[in-house]
């Protein structure tokens, strides 16, 4: 059966195409790209990113994901407060996917029966129909494919953008982010290879919950009943949480990450919404690309990245002392006080030539 | 009434105060309404010997150095309350003006909880003249006599390396890590974590308790037994609970931030002990509950 929907989103995708490319121009790259290998890739949940290759093995390819959303419940601190969350794949943010530039991004974006709000893609490192927002757009029961070609290497933020309730969407917890690597894999200013032992993926939220009477937070029992409520708090622009990876504390403790002397760290550090300034508590970024593109040469040695809303960018960094680390937004009431902290353990022998405590605390000699 | 049905059973015996006596005396009648402040439930810890692990941190030859354990004595039974101060109990404090009003969280017979080591000792204060009798805050020693089998003292690092003092902080990360310990930062009502060997309830469950011990810093002497120096910070008093930590004076919410590595307290409540005048027998004090039962109501 072709119902009116189907009919409506093919329309778009039809005059969409045609817009956009001659149509002989479009036949060939089209039987061009179906004879290129295809590479299925599981995605992995934020902090972590799926398995890939730094240096691209052969030529562009097809990569394909498949997200499903899931609306739901989640609770973003340890007093048990509730957003009614909208999320990519489960998590907030929505899992990294990697591709190598020259490559086709395909992805598979289901949106179950069991959700209330239709949803859609708006992928920043993609070209044309509003990042792909115009072609995406499912309603509950249905799913989409939408493939785009990437064009720039870089780290880029993507999140979903239905018409007229984008932002809602996405401080609920629609974002995530895609990073194309240059097919030659990363290089520094002067044009030499860098590569990174580890990769940790930090999606930053920030979340409006509104409040009672009372003060206390409000639990809803569907999204519907929040919005009203939810896009007053929007509009103060004072968000009552500032989080990494969905919730206070989800990147300390058991969850902190993980580190040695001599290995060097990649975090990608997206915020689809508002500005932030990551700052690691006794290190460094040793290479940053703040605005996330690899075409740019990398900053070196900064001590504070600033990543802007809509954005994300990278930074490298190779550790040099053993110890906990703090990874902060250097707003540091935001950090402390609304939640955007997150731990490193980095194990290793202590370099006493680089910091010594030459005496410890003591009373002060008087004479 | 109470009195009559008072056991005092060796170690922990529930002992309801003067004050308590007038609380329950109070519904027979109005000719009682202006009953004075009742009197906190206590129980009465046997005196005891016990091996304790000093608060405040220690160095010895410039290195961080586990707490030293000494031996203490508590000679006489110590009273303390039963249960934490309860916000009810709290609020009429704040209502004669005489504290200031607490963050409190939850409702119904639960302990107060966001208030600071001032608010405690105002509350000592108000509810000592409310009750003309002396109440104060613990001492550390004195509370962890209380505690018992649930005292914990500081979370300490498992491994000290004088090459590398990340060892430590990786250590002690690890070792809050390995308590799980989820936050737990409800209020809940008085009693629900249970009494402990001596009687004495919720000890350890999601409200810590100021104490009236300053934090201290001391550098250990070579023998590693006794204090070379020792500075003492009273701006900063050491907090017990599930484990046992410090907080500045005016810190009223414990779990604020997250940023600083540390296993932070769900909430800030505390107890009160009452300062006996001199050793007192068993006897001697149902003689003053009786006395002073007879001067109340002239039963
Ligand atoms: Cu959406």
């Amino acid at each position: 059966m072709f119902t009116r929907r189907e009919a409506l989103i093919g329309a778009v995708v039809a005059a969409a195409a045609a817009a956009a490319i001659p149509a002989f121009a479009a036949q060939a790259q089209t039987a061009d790209i179906a004879a290129l290998p295809r590479q299925k890739v599981s995605l992995v949940a934020p902090p972590f990113v799926h398995e890939h290759d730094q240096v691209a093995n052969g030529g562009p390819k097809v990569v394909e994901f498949t997200m499903k959303i899931e609306e739901k419940p989640i609770v973003i601190d340890d007093e048990g407060t509730t957003l009614r969350g909208m999320t990519f794949n489960g998590s907030i943010p929505g899992p990294m996917m990697v591709v190598h530039e020259g490559d086709y991004l395909e992805l598979t974006l289901v949106n179950p029966e069991t959700n209330e709000m239709p949803h859609n893609i708006d992928f920043h490192a993609a070209t044309g129909a509003l990042g792909g927002g115009a072609l995406t757009h499912v309603n509950p029961g249905e799913q989409v494919t939408l493939r785009f070609k990437a064009t720039r290497t870089g780290t880029f933020v993507y999140h979903c953008a239905p018409e007229g309730m984008i932002p809602w969407h996405v401080v609920s917890g629609m974002s995530g982010t895609v990073m194309v690597l240059p097919r030659e894999g990363l290089k520094n200013e002067k044009g030499e290879p860098v590569r990174y032992d580890k990769i940790f993926y930090v999606g930053e939220n920030e979340f409006y919950i509104p409040r009672d009477e009372n003060g206390k937070y409000k639990k809803y029992e569907s999204l519907g009943e929040s919005y009203d409520d939810t896009l007053k708090v929007m509009r103060g622009l004072i968000p009552t949480h500032v989080v990494f990876n969905g919730k206070v504390g989800s990147l300390t403790g058991k969850n902190a990450m993980t580190a040695k002397v001599g290995e060097t760290v990649m975090i990608v550090h997206s915020q689809a919404n508002r500005d932030t300034r990551p700052h690691l508590i006794g290190g460094h970024g040793d290479y940053v690309w703040e605005e996330g593109k690899f075409a740019n040469p990398p900053a070196k040695d900064l001590e504070t990245w600033f990543i802007r809303g809509g954005s994300a960018g990278a930074a490298l960094y190779t550790f040099l002392q053993p110890g906990v680390y703090a990874y902060v937004n250097h707003n540091l009431i935001e950090a402390v006080e609304l939640g955007a902290t997150a731990h490193f353990t980095v194990e290793g022998e202590w370099n006493d030539d680089l910091m010594k405590q030459v005496d410890a605390p003591r009373p002060i000699p008087m004479n | 009434m109470p009195v009559n049905t008072l056991t005092l059973i060796g170690s922990a015996a529930a002992i309801m105060t003067a004050g308590a006596v007038a609380l329950l005396n109070w519904t027979d009648g109005p000719k009682h309404s202006q009953a004075r402040t009742p009197a906190a439930i206590t129980v009465a810890a046997a005196p005891g010997l016990f091996s304790h692990a000093e608060p405040g941190e220690f160095l010895m030859n410039e290195r961080p150095v586990p707490a030293p354990r000494k031996r203490v004595a508590i000679s006489q039974p110590l009273e303390i309350m039963k249960y934490q101060v309860s916000l009810d109990e709290y609020e009429r404090c704040v209502s004669l003006g005489a504290c200031e009003a607490a963050d409190a969280e939850g409702s119904g017979d639960v302990p107060v909880t966001g208030v600071s080591y001032l608010d405690a000792e105002a509350y000592a204060r108000w509810y000592s003249e409310a009750t003309g009798e002396t109440w104060r805050l613990p001492t550390d020693e004195e509370w962890a006599h209380a505690a018992s089998e649930r005292f914990r003292s500081d979370i300490e690092p498992l491994e000290q390396d004088a090459q590398n003092p990340a060892r430590a902080w990786l250590s002690s990360y690890q070792r809050e890590v390995d308590l799980e310990r989820k936050a737990d930062p409800v209020p809940r009502s008085r009693g629900s974590f249970g009494v402990n060997s001596k009687g004495v309830a919720d000890i350890a469950g999601n409200v810590w308790e100021w104490t009236s011990t300053c934090y201290a810093r001391v550098t250990m002497a070579a023998d590693g037994k006794a204090a070379e120096t020792s500075i003492e910070n009273c701006g900063v008093h050491v907090v017990e609970g599930f484990h046992r930590t410090y907080m500045s004076n005016f810190i009223r919410d414990g779990k604020s931030g997250g940023c600083a590595v540390g296993l932070p307290p769900d909430n800030l409540g505390f107890r009160l002990v009452r300062e006996r005048p001199a050793a007192m027998t068993i006897a001697d004090f149902q003689a003053q509950i009786r006395r002073l039962r007879r001067e109340m109501f002239g039963a």
